[in-house]
């Protein structure tokens, strides 16, 4: 009996799945060691630390939003408390000379961002849905607002400083170049991954996930679906606290942006465009957000416009995030029928493209005339020089808009086509599309 | 015998409305006892007051001697009590393989436990195979739950209430919406699972109930007009009357 129904088991890893598994691990290890040679510039090093404290941030964020079914406004309270513990703490360990080196630091963060989540979590996590949202949401404005009052602590709008250099030294580092931040940072965010993943495949893990699907039933499965919520929300809060943690150690200060609003929406925001749905999803998500961040701030002055419409997009048209689309495509791989969608992407490509343009036209030219309505009209914006008071390019960009929406309407249509025919195409050869 | 639940005077109003009516009852342990009635007279709602799902506005619930009324449903199942929904009530985005070793878990011991790979167990594998083959699913084990057919998600409702081991079951209905084909599966499989156990079933159909049950409670506008076995059911002149009518009888 024992024989057979072992048989109706999902079967064990072959031993070339665990490869793959273990390699994927090794590759990433590999991969986080070889960037600083590869891009040793200063500038990269920030960018790729700031890449690893929002991967931390935002997997912290999808143990609430894509494992247990949680929607948070107001998870930088425990990046950002984390943050300003670490930067007392720094003060603290290099005023007394106490033995504590840097690497360990972070360590501080997480159990803070664990003890807030603590004591703040129980009444919030009662209930999911729209209660805990917006109980989520007063706690961020409580916070934050009391960031401002008790100087002391927050030191009000310019924040708190320390400097990271004076904490005890093992092996020599001083953690004053930006590469010895890079290797904490990679550390850190690699230790934080796989625990993060290794959470998912505990029984807890699983109970987030069936509290997620149906908090109901899961009462009468022997759980209650709150204690589960709160687990889930102390997680959280102790990972949200390292990446808090990691970002007060490399800038060395930490203000009262860290506990804010827009901290708390730019988590969810990385979250949800890389995909709630897929556990490397919040990990796309950063890196996508991050690079964006960075390199539309340089390119336009309304750069955070252009975030909400990205952010409206992948709502609409995608709403299992960068990763969902790419996942929904490997069925296709797999059965061998992507080329029937290819040929349809690459023709939508144009007259989209064409749209978009046109649509950043118009934007940059509505900002000249409301924002800069006094200053030259001579603009630059993504690197491109045009006047936005020529007439020709409020007429050119009309175009672009209308016509390239005309012309793409038809050919989304054609991609819906395209994805019918290899999805009906992979079924017959009977892999699940 | 014992009793393995136990209603004492159970009174449930919503808002105005009285839905249950002093209703008394006794299961026997080890017996299957099916509750039949009317639509509307109050069925689902005396499961839900059983399961803890809503609180009974007066009156008591026992469970093997012990009070249960007032306690929140976990608890209730931790007690070894489990409950299926007349309704598919299933974790619809995880596979069926998931759903049964959700309710597999507490009653293993595991409870909220993070330190553990669970895919490392093997007892929680053992159980969970053996519930899927009971249930029937074994080639559909990684589909979620949402995308079965409608008879497979009714297989799925029962595999879940029975996988944690509970020696109380409670079934709404499980068979409603079956073929006849289906039915009679579902039926050895329901025979089958509650071998030696204590089993509380709600059934509109009239072969089932009296082809399963030692004992049926007739259940007539929220009060219980009588309790027997099949034959004294059978006989009953009420029950004729309110409920099966002379031809089923
Ligand atoms: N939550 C509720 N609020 C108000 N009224 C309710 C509620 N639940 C059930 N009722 C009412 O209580 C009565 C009994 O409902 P119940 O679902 O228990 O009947 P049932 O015997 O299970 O019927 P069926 O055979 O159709 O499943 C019905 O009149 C129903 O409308
Ligand atoms: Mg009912």
């Amino acid at each position: 009996m024992s024989e057979m129904a072992s048989s109706a088991a999902p079967p064990f890893p072959t031993a070339t799945e665990k490869l793959k598994f273990y390699g994927l691990w090794a590759a990433a290890v590999i991969a986080l060691l070889l960037l600083p040679r590869i891009f040793p510039s200063g500038g990269s090093l920030t960018t790729f630390s700031l890449i690893g404290i929002s991967i931390v941030f935002s997997l912290s964020y999808n143990i609430l939003l894509g494992q247990t079914g949680m929607l948070s406004f107001g998870h930088a309270v425990y990046y950002g408390l984390g943050g300003f513990l670490v930067i007392h703490a720094i003060n603290i360990i290099g005023a007394n000379k106490l033995p504590i080196p840097l690497p360990v630091v972070p360590l501080i963060g997480g159990l803070t961002g664990l003890l807030f989540a603590v004591l703040l979590g129980w009444v919030s996590t009662q209930r999911s849905g729209t209660a805990f949202a917006m109980i989520s949401l007063g706690v961020a404005e409580l916070i934050a607002s009391s960031a401002l009052i008790l100087r002391s602590f927050f030191g009000g709008e310019a924040g708190i400083s320390a400097n990271r250099t004076k904490v005890f030294r093992i092996f020599d580092w001083s953690f004053g170049p930006q590469i010895q931040i890079y290797y904490l940072v990679a550390a850190w965010t690699l230790i934080a991954v796989i625990a993060m993943y290794a959470l998912t495949r505990t029984p807890l893990g699983r109970m987030c996930n069936a509290v997620r699907d149906n908090p109901e039933r899961v009462q009468f499965v022997g759980y209650d679906p709150h204690v589960v919520r709160y687990l889930a929300f102390c997680f959280s809060g102790f990972f949200a606290g390292i990446a808090g943690a990691l970002a007060a150690i490399n800038f060395e200060i930490a203000n009262s942006a860290y506990l804010g609003a827009v901290q708390s929406g730019t988590v969810l925001f990385a979250t949800y465009i890389g995909g709630v749905g897929f556990f490397i999803g919040p990990i796309v998500g950063a890196i996508f957000v991050t690079i964006l961040s960075l390199g539309l701030s340089d390119l336009t002055q309304v750069w955070q416009l252009y975030f909400g419409l990205i952010f409206i997009a992948v709502v609409v048209f995608a709403p299992g995030g960068i990763t969902g689309l790419l996942m929904m495509h490997r069925p296709l791989l797999r059965a061998g029928t992507l080329a029937r969608v290819l040929p349809s992407y690459l023709i939508a490509l144009v007259p989209t493209s064409a749209m978009i343009i046109g649509l950043i036209v118009a934007i940059e030219t509505i900002v000249h005339f409301t924002v800069h309505a006094g200053d030259d009209s001579h603009i630059k914006a993504f690197g491109v020089p045009f006047d936005a008071a020529n007439r020709y390019v409020w007429a050119m960009a009309a175009i672009l808009l209308v016509g390239g929406f005309l012309v793409a309407r038809k050919t989304w249509a054609r991609v819906a086509h395209a994805w019918d025919d290899a999805t009906s195409g992979a079924r017959a050869k009977g892999i699940a599309a | 015998m014992s009793t393995a639940i136990e209603l004492r005077g159970i009174e449930k109003n919503f808002a105005m409305t009285s839905v249950i009516r002093n209703v008394n009852l006794a299961v026997a342990q080890g017996e299957r006892h099916a509750l039949i009635g009317p639509n509307g007279a109050g069925k689902s709602t005396l499961f839900n007051l059983i399961s803890g799902y809503m609180l009974p506005t007066s009156g008591s619930i026992l469970l093997r001697d012990e009070v249960v009324s007032g306690l929140p449903p976990y608890q209730i199942n931790r007690r070894g009590l489990s409950r299926s929904f007349q309704v598919t009530n299933v974790f619809a985005n995880m596979s069926v393989w998931e759903n049964l070793r959700c309710a597999v878990l507490w009653a293993a011991g595991h409870r909220y436990s993070f330190w553990k790979n669970i895919d490392n167990l093997p007892e929680i594998r053992e159980r969970t195979a053996r519930i899927l083959e009971d249930i029937n699913l074994t080639g559909r084990r990684d589909v979620p739950a949402g995308l079965l057919t409608y008879a497979e998600q009714r297989a799925l409702e029962i595999g879940i209430t029975v996988a944690g081991g509970a020696d109380v079951i409670l079934l709404d209905e499980p068979t409603a919406g079956m073929s006849h084909a289906e039915t009679e599966r579902a039926v050895a499989l329901i025979r089958r699972l509650t071998e030696g156990r204590t089993l509380l079933i709600v059934e509109h159909d009239m072969s089932v109930v009296f082809g399963l049950a030692d004992r049926i409670s007739v259940l007539v506008y929220g009060q219980i007009i009588a309790s027997g076995t099949p034959e004294e059911i059978r006989g009953n002149q009420k029950v004729k009357e309110a409920y099966l009518g002379e031809e089923a009888a």
